[in-house]
């Protein structure tokens, strides 16, 4: 119905990719009980979230689509990223600042395809 | 994200909690939708089986090293070098695990291997926001759990709909919606902008993941976060203050 069945080395992989994912989420659970973070290293982890967030953005926006680096504003991801920072800055509301870049997004991706 | 608890501390239900962990998870699940339909159309493309693409979702819950798995499935990678990359994009988990370490702490070994196998980029944000809330209330981990229970219906739900539907529309991959993941995360990093260190720490990570952009493996992301973790530690020193927020 959906085409190819499941293949074996496809198993291997998914199963793989599942042990490994979770491996990293997990390990440091049942471990962490042996030994205490450094006060430096706990102070660094609060970091965490707004950096490896800012290191998946800007790539994404700047090199879209694994490309070229794109600083330019024909670039619809640089306009878009740029809208959701004002419109996230000022409204401080998530589902605003996702529904309303998105929008900006879209609409400069058609402008510019028209050319 | 979450509003201000107004009950006496330790007055939530599981329940309550539960549903208001989904309830601010909302506009991260927004985000995903066209992330999860365009991974579901794309695995076609990309050659990979309806159980394969399905498993995915199911076992490994983990965007954005499902697409470059499947990107890597397409251009004929083997399945070891496959499973070696997801490892290497998926080490930020085991930061956001050191993060929640004192916040499972009491948890039964049930509770942290459901709640860490749902440890995803939008899921953390949003529980450790609530578990730095100050506010006494007890059973968090509720809150974490429902959370992750939505974003994971919803993962699932997207893939089956791209596998699906996505048949009818073969170029919506090509729509630009993949724009929604870096809108989400701008709209999760911005509200951390609120000292100089985090500032420093943010522009640093930005600037290196461009530099390190090319190294292997999506290993820049890695060299980007340990960086600006190390200039946000630094500059708390140089420019001692306000305590952080989170």
């Amino acid at each position: 119905m959906f085409g190819t069945e499941i293949q074996l080395y496809e198993i291997y992989m998914v199963a793989g990719m599942a042990l490994v994912t979770f491996g990293i989420r997990y390990i440091l659970f049942p471990i962490s009980g042996r030994f205490t973070f450094p006060e430096l290293f706990e102070r660094g982890l609060r970091y965490v979230p707004p950096v490896v967030l800012t290191a998946i953005i800007v790539p994404s926006v700047l090199m879209p689509n694994g490309g070229a680096l794109n600083l330019k504003l024909n670039n619809p991801y640089l306009i878009g990223a740029l809208a959701a920072c004002v419109i996230g800055g000022v409204f401080k509301n998530l589902l605003l600042t996702i529904v309303m870049s998105m929008v900006v997004f879209l609409g400069a991706q058609w402008v510019f395809a028209m050319g | 994200m979450s509003k201000p608890d107004t009950s006496s501390p330790g007055e939530c239900s599981p329940l309550s909690l539960f549903f208001e962990g989904a309830k601010d998870t909302f506009p991260l699940v927004v985000g995903a939708i066209p992330f999860g339909i365009i991974f579901g159309t794309l695995a076609g493309t990309a050659g990979l089986s309806f159980g394969a693409t399905m498993g995915m979702s199911m076992f490994v819950f983990a965007g954005s090293s499902q697409f470059v798995a499947m990107s890597l499935l397409a251009s004929g990678t083997v399945w070891p070098m496959i499973v070696l990359t997801t490892f290497v994009v998926n080490l930020r988990h085991m930061l956001y695990s050191a993060t929640m370490i004192p916040f499972y702490k009491t948890l039964n070994p049930l509770w942290k291997m459901v709640l860490a196998f749902g440890l995803t980029d939008e899921t953390f944000a949003v529980a450790v926001s609530r578990y730095n809330q100050k506010d006494g209330v007890q059973g968090k981990h509720y809150y974490n759990l429902g959370s992750m229970v939505f974003m994971y219906l919803n993962w699932n739900l997207c893939t089956f709909i791209g596998l699906t539907a996505g048949k009818a529309f073969p170029e919506i991959s090509r729509w630009g919606l993949d724009f929604a993941m870096p809108a989400t995360f701008i709209g999760i990093v911005i509200p951390y902008l609120i000292s100089k260190p985090m500032w420093a720490s943010v522009i640093t990570a930005g600037i290196v993941s461009i530099i390190a952009g090319g190294l292997p493996h999506k290993l820049g992301l890695m060299v980007a976060a340990l960086a600006g973790v190390m200039v946000g530690v630094v500059c708390e020193k140089v420019f001692p203050g306000k305590e952080e927020r989170i």
